[in-house]
C-alpha cells in the first residue's frame, strides 16, 4: 500500500510541475511582460524586482521574458526531435521486430552503429556538415534519437508477435500492416509512453547542451541553453540569470521524469 | 459438391531454425468430411498442433518447409499465395486457441475483436450491421447480456467467458471449418464440459466441421465421431471413436487410454 501511494505521488507532482511549465510555455508564445530582445541600458543587471521578476541581463533585457520565449524554443525543438525519433523509431522497430529475418539483422546492426555514437557527437558532426540553425539541430538530434526508440519498439513487437491474439488476428485474414498498427501498437503504448517522456528529457538537455556550445538557436533568439551559456560570463555580477535559467531546465526535466516514472509504475 | 471438406495428403513439416533440420510432422494423411467432428489426440510434441497450424496457414515461411498437399474445399492451401490464403482465413476457417488469457487483445473491447473478421471479409457491412451480428454471435455462444459484454475489455471476463468470446469471433463469418487447438486445456472441468457441449451444438446447428485437438481422451470421446491418434509426428491410429476406445490396435493408443484417470480407489 505504502509504495503504491508513493508512485501516484510521483505522478501527481510530475503532472503539477509539467502543467505549470506548459502553462508558462504557452503563455510565452502569446505574451511576455517585455519584448525579449529589447535592450534597456538603464536596467543592466537589474536585480529581481516587481518590475523585472527575474532581473535583467547584460543588455538590460528582461530575463523572465527571455525565459518564457526560450522555454518555448527549447520545448518546440525537443518536441520536434522526439517526434522525428518516435515516428521513425516506431516504423523501423515495428517492421524489424514483426517480420524478423535478414531485414531485422541488417537494420539492427546499422542501428547499433548509430547507437554506439554519443548523440551529441553525432549531432555535432551533422551540424558541421550542414551548418548551424534550429532546423538542423532538430534533424540532427532526431536522427540520433531514432535507434533508442527503434530498439524499444522492436523488443515489444518481438514479444507480442507470438501472442495468441496476434495469431488469431492473422488467422482472421488481417493484413500485416493492420496487425502492426491496429493490433500490436496499442499494446506497446505503456512502454513507449514512458520512453517518450524520457526521450523528451534527453532532447531538452541535448538542445540545451548544443545551444550552450553555440551551435543551436542563434542570438538574438533565446533558448534555455544559449541563455545559460551567456549567463556564465556574469555569474558574479548577475547570479540570478544563471540560477533562473538553470532552474527552468531542471523543472522542465524533473516534471517529465516524474511523469514518466509515475506512468511506468502506476 | 463432394462431402470431403479437408483432405491432407503426405504432409511433412520440417524446421530449419537450428543447425540440423528437424522433421516434426511425417507423412500425415487425413480426411475431414463436411459436418464431421474429428479429434486429434497425442502427447505434447506429437505434431498435432503443428498440423493444425499448417492447415490454418500460420507457419512461418522462412525457416519451416512443408511438403505434401492440403486441399480445403477443393482449393490447395499449401503454397497458396498469402492474398489467396487471407480470403480463406477467418472466412472459411476459424481457429480457437488453448489459452483464453492471451488469445484476446487486452487493449481492445470485446465487440471490436469479435467484429474484426467482419471488417476484413464483409467490408460492405456498416457499423450497425456489424454490431447486430456481433451481439448475435455472442448470444449464440450462450453468453448472458451480450450487449454489455460487447463493450467490455478482456480483463473483465473470466477464462470460460473469454473462450466463449473466442468461439464467437471465430464463428462470426460462419466458417466451414473450426480448428479448436486444445480449447479446454486451460479451463476447469465443469467449464470444459460446457464448452464441449457448445461446440457440439454449433456443429449441429451451423453444420460447421470441427477439428478438435486435445490430449484429453475423455473429452474427445464425448465430442468426436472419429479419432486420429498422433505420436512422434506420425498418425499411428485412426478410426471411429467407439472402435478406438473398445479395441485399440496400437500399444501407444492403449497407453493413452490407460492414462485416463478413473473414479476408482487405486490399489496400494
Amino acid at each position: 500500500m505504502q509504495t503504491k501511494k508513493k508512485h501516484s505521488l510521483n505522478l501527481i507532482i510530475g503532472l503539477i510541475i509539467t502543467c505549470i511549465m506548459l502553462f508558462l510555455i504557452i503563455l510565452g508564445f502569446f505574451y511576455t511582460p517585455y519584448d525579449p530582445t529589447k535592450m534597456d541600458s538603464s536596467a543592466k543587471f537589474a536585480a529581481p524586482s516587481i518590475k523585472h521578476l527575474m532581473g535583467c541581463d547584460n543588455f538590460g533585457r528582461d530575463i523572465f521574458s527571455r525565459v518564457l520565449k526560450g522555454m518555448g524554443n527549447t520545448f518546440v525543438i525537443a518536441l520536434a526531435t522526439v517526434v522525428i525519433g518516435v515516428v521513425s523509431g516506431v516504423l523501423i522497430g515495428a517492421v524489424t521486430g514483426y517480420f524478423g529475418g535478414w531485414l531485422d539483422e541488417v537494420v539492427m546492426r546499422i542501428n547499433d552503429v548509430v547507437f554506439a555514437f554519443p548523440s551529441i557527437l553525432l549531432a555535432l558532426v551533422f551540424i558541421s556538415l550542414f551548418g548551424t540553425g534550429k532546423y538542423n539541430v532538430v534533424l540532427a538530434l532526431g536522427i540520433a534519437f531514432i535507434p533508442s526508440f527503434a530498439r524499444i519498439v522492436r523488443g515489444e513487437f518481438i514479444k507480442y508477435r507470438e501472442m495468441d491474439y496476434v495469431k488469431s488476428a492473422r488467422l482472421a485474414g488481417v493484413s500485416h500492416l493492420r496487425i502492426i498498427f491496429v493490433h500490436i501498437l496499442p499494446n506497446t503504448m505503456t512502454v513507449l509512453l514512458s520512453s517518450i517522456m524520457i526521450g523528451f528529457n534527453n532532447a531538452v538537455l541535448a538542445e540545451a547542451g548544443m545551444s550552450y556550445l553555440g551551435i543551436g538557436v542563434q542570438p538574438p533568439d533565446a533558448s534555455l541553453g544559449s541563455m545559460l551559456s551567456e549567463a556564465q560570463g556574469y555569474l558574479f555580477s548577475a547570479p540570478g540569470y544563471a540560477v533562473f535559467t538553470g532552474l527552468m531546465i531542471i523543472l522542465l526535466v524533473l516534471g517529465f521524469s516524474l511523469l514518466a516514472d509515475g506512468l511506468k509504475k502506476g | 459438391m463432394d462431402d470431403i471438406l479437408l483432405d491432407i495428403k503426405n504432409l511433412n513439416i520440417e524446421f530449419h531454425d537450428h543447425d540440423a533440420p528437424e522433421h516434426v510432422v511425417k507423412n500425415v494423411n487425413m480426411v475431414l468430411k463436411r459436418g464431421e467432428i474429428l479429434g486429434i489426440v497425442g502427447e505434447s510434441g506429437s505434431g498435432k498442433s503443428l498440423t493444425a497450424m499448417a492447415i490454418a496457414g500460420l507457419l512461418r515461411r522462412h525457416d519451416i518447409t512443408t511438403d505434401g498437399r492440403i486441399i480445403f474445399d477443393g482449393k490447395e492451401l499449401l503454397g497458396a499465395k498469402r492474398s489467396e490464403l487471407r480470403k480463406i482465413q477467418g472466412n472459411d476457417i476459424g481457429v480457437i486457441f488453448q489459452e483464453p488469457m492471451t488469445s484476446l487483445n487486452p487493449t481492445k473491447r470485446i465487440g471490436w475483436q469479435v467484429e474484426e473478421s467482419l471488417r476484413i471479409h464483409r467490408p460492405e457491412m456498416d457499423k450497425a450491421q456489424r454490431y447486430r451480428l456481433a451481439v448475435e454471435s455472442l448470444k449464440s455462444v450462450e453468453l448472458d447480456e451480450p450487449e454489455r459484454i460487447y463493450g467490455k475489455y478482456p480483463h473483465e471476463l473470466s477464462g470460460g467467458m473469454r473462450q466463449r468470446v473466442m468461439i464467437a469471433s471465430a464463428m462470426i463469418c460462419e466458417p466451414k471449418l473450426l480448428i479448436a487447438d486444445e480449447p479446454t486445456t486451460a479451463l476447469d472441468v465443469t467449464i470444459q464440459m460446457q464448452i464441449v457441449k457448445l461446440l457440439q451444438r454449433l456443429n449441429r446447428e451451423k453444420k460447421t466441421s470441427i477439428l478438435f485437438i486435445s490430449h484429453d481422451l475423455s473429452l474427445v470421446k464425448r465430442l468426436c465421431g472419429r479419432i486420429l491418434v498422433m505420436h512422434d509426428g506420425r498418425v499411428v491410429e485412426e478410426g471411429a471413436s467407439e472402435e478406438i476406445f473398445t479395441d485399440p490396435k496400437q500399444d501407444y493408443t492403449r497407453k493413452l487410454i490407460d492414462a485416463i484417470p478413473k473414479l476408482e480407489k487405486p490399489e496400494i
